[in-house]
């Protein structure tokens, strides 16, 4: 598959609704693995780098599940080719940063992603719609199992899979959901939520992963520990602390309904004429007014349909994504205008926000999605 | 005035003069023996000479109780010699270079420094030992069984030495680990 073709596909999670997909965009699963004799990538010389990728890439690229992917040396990728990957999630931004010796195999689907030679020799990520975990950890924990028919992954018997950063020891999973808590920030309430998930050992990030800011009232929580405790306890304790921050969100967006719906419908009409109507618009902005229009739709406002074009313009206005559809290199002010035409055209059809769901007669029975 | 002179043509400033240092025992003789001694917190140094050294035992590792006579400190303290660093023979990973970037270079370096790491790994994780996914060649049920032979041997220890914390948590692996090998048996 070609980078074009991978552009132009939309990836399948979003072309689908997962369970409780009106507030988790997004379920991932990342193994670290890493070959038995080699040094790690931050160790090896480049030579042996490349020496790695040459040999894992082709095996990678002949698995069941990756039939017709997209693979590509880093080296081969300019700047923004990658960063349109990183928008996308399918790959880090550390492994942005690598050029020689370094890969990317990505199925067709755009549901499995391999990153060669990152931090680990082997960082393969999976990714499903909304809340589901269990399934995407089956289909990584699938071609992982077929990966280790071929190559021998270093494990030990105390510390499980061996990894750069022993941060990752032992299953060498990080599990993670992407939320969209709009509610939670609005009513002020999402830093005590932070606060009691970091409490219980899981992290809470923005939504390019570590030290990045949660743009567009999207948080990602993963697990931290992954020694000591079995893939599968990891996945259920995650998933149920995610059930607990989605009835806290709908509460939430209940609560904003009843007291203060003026307020709802002020941030929702104001995000609607601005993204309707806006000439100029910087990124974090215009994710700040998607995320009030993609609350809309959950609440009624808009028309439910709508929220997966939101979701897929989450990733469209993005720089690199803005960058590609000119086919040039723009300055900060020249993406801006673009993303405000961008945004003009493909929200021209969307109706204006009937606000008598908001203000309605009774707030009693808010639609609160698809749980 | 003086001349103004770029950076590059300032005469550079001599060394600073450093007499070789006296040994702190005898007074007499060059110090070639450096113990760095740390008590909560605070760092002291004792300098001997090679004599002196080999008289108080310095060499042998009873030689703990040196710093103890010298310097009157309170019992059990710990004088940490400088040994060789450790580092791992398969790629050349050094202590200090894991200690710096808190990566390992190779699967190797975990036989090397993994046996310092339990602090490390405690503070990280919820345990010390792996019980999740086992690679198929090594045939899950083997491995488990050995697991569970370890954590028993692990736990016997702990009790013994009334490590009662360290024994409810491998009390409760090996509960997990039983569960699902009774559980592997019935499959």
């Amino acid at each position: 598959m070609k980078f074009t073709t991978l552009l132009r596909r939309p990836p399948e999670w979003m072309e689908h609704d997962g369970p409780c997909r009106d507030i988790v965009l997004t379920s991932r699963i990342r193994l670290a693995r890493n070959l038995e004799g080699p040094a790690f990538p931050g160790w090896a010389k480049k030579e042996d780098r490349i020496a790695i990728m040459q040999e894992l890439q082709p095996r990678i690229e002949s698995l069941n599940g990756m039939k017709d992917c997209f693979s590509e040396d880093l080296s081969n990728l300019d700047a923004i080719r990658k960063q349109v990957l990183v928008e996308k999630h399918l790959i880090s931004r550390e492994q942005a940063a690598k050029s020689a010796g370094s890969a990317a195999v990505i199925n067709r689907e755009q549901s499995l992603s391999i990153m060669i030679n990152e931090e680990d020799h082997l960082r393969m990520q999976s990714i499903r719609s909304g809340l589901d975990l269990v399934a995407a950890h089956a289909a990584l924990d699938k071609l992982d199992t077929e990966l280790e028919e071929q190559v021998r992954f270093a494990w030990d018997k105390r510390f499980g899979y061996l990894t750069a950063c022993p941060t990752n020891l032992g299953t060498g999973m990080r599990a993670s959901a992407m939320l969209h808590l709009p509610a939670l920030v609005l009513g002020e309430q999402v830093n005590q939520v932070i606060q009691a998930v970091n409490k219980i050992g899981l992290a809470v990030r923005g939504l390019y992963g570590e030290g990045t800011e949660a743009l567009a009232n999207l948080f990602q929580v993963s697990n931290q520990h992954t020694l000591g405790e079995r893939e599968g306890d990891i996945i259920a304790r995650l998933e149920k602390v995610i059930q607990q921050i989605i009835t806290h969100e709908r509460n939430a967006r209940r609560k904003l309904l009843e007291d203060s719906p003026h307020k709802i419908c002020d941030h929702i009409g104001r995000a609607y004429a601005a993204l309707r109507f806006a000439h100029i618009i910087e990124s974090k902005e215009a994710l700040t007014h998607l995320s009030m229009l993609r609350m809309g739709a959950d609440m009624g406002v808009l028309p439910a349909s709508e929220a997966r074009l939101i979701d897929t313009l989450l990733v469209e206005i993005q720089p690199a994504h803005l960058q590609t559809a000119a086919q040039r290199k723009l300055s900060g002010e020249e993406r801006d205008i673009l993303r405000a035409e961008v945004l003009r055209r493909r929200l021209h059809h969307l109706p204006e926000p009937d606000m008598s769901a908001c203000t309605g007669p009774g707030p009693e029975a808010p639609p609160d999605g698809k749980a | 005035m003086a001349p103004y002179l770029p950076r590059k043509f300032q005469p550079i400033p001599p060394p600073l003069f450093r007499p070789p240092r006296k040994c702190d025992v005898c007074d007499d003789k060059t110090a070639t023996v450096f113990l760095t001694q740390i008590v909560k917190g605070n760092m002291q140094k004792i300098n001997l000479c090679e004599n002196c050294a080999k008289e108080k035992g310095v060499t042998d590792p009873t030689g703990f109780q040196l710093a103890d006579m010298l310097l009157g400190f309170g019992q059990g303290a710990r004088v940490e010699t400088q040994p060789m660093e450790k580092s791992c023979t398969a790629c050349g990973m050094t202590q200090s270079t894991f200690r710096k970037t808190g990566r390992l270079g190779c699967a190797a370096c975990y036989s090397v420094f993994g046996d310092g790491m339990d602090g490390l790994l405690k503070a990280m994780h919820k345990g010390t030992r792996h019980i999740g996914k086992v690679p198929a060649h090594l045939s899950t049920r083997q491995a488990d069984e050995e697991h569970l032979a370890q954590l028993r041997t692990a736990l016997d220890d702990a009790v013994s030495k009334e490590a009662y914390e360290d024994a409810a948590r491998l009390k409760s692996e090996i509960a997990t680990l039983e569960k699902s090998l009774n559980q592997s048996v019935r499959v």
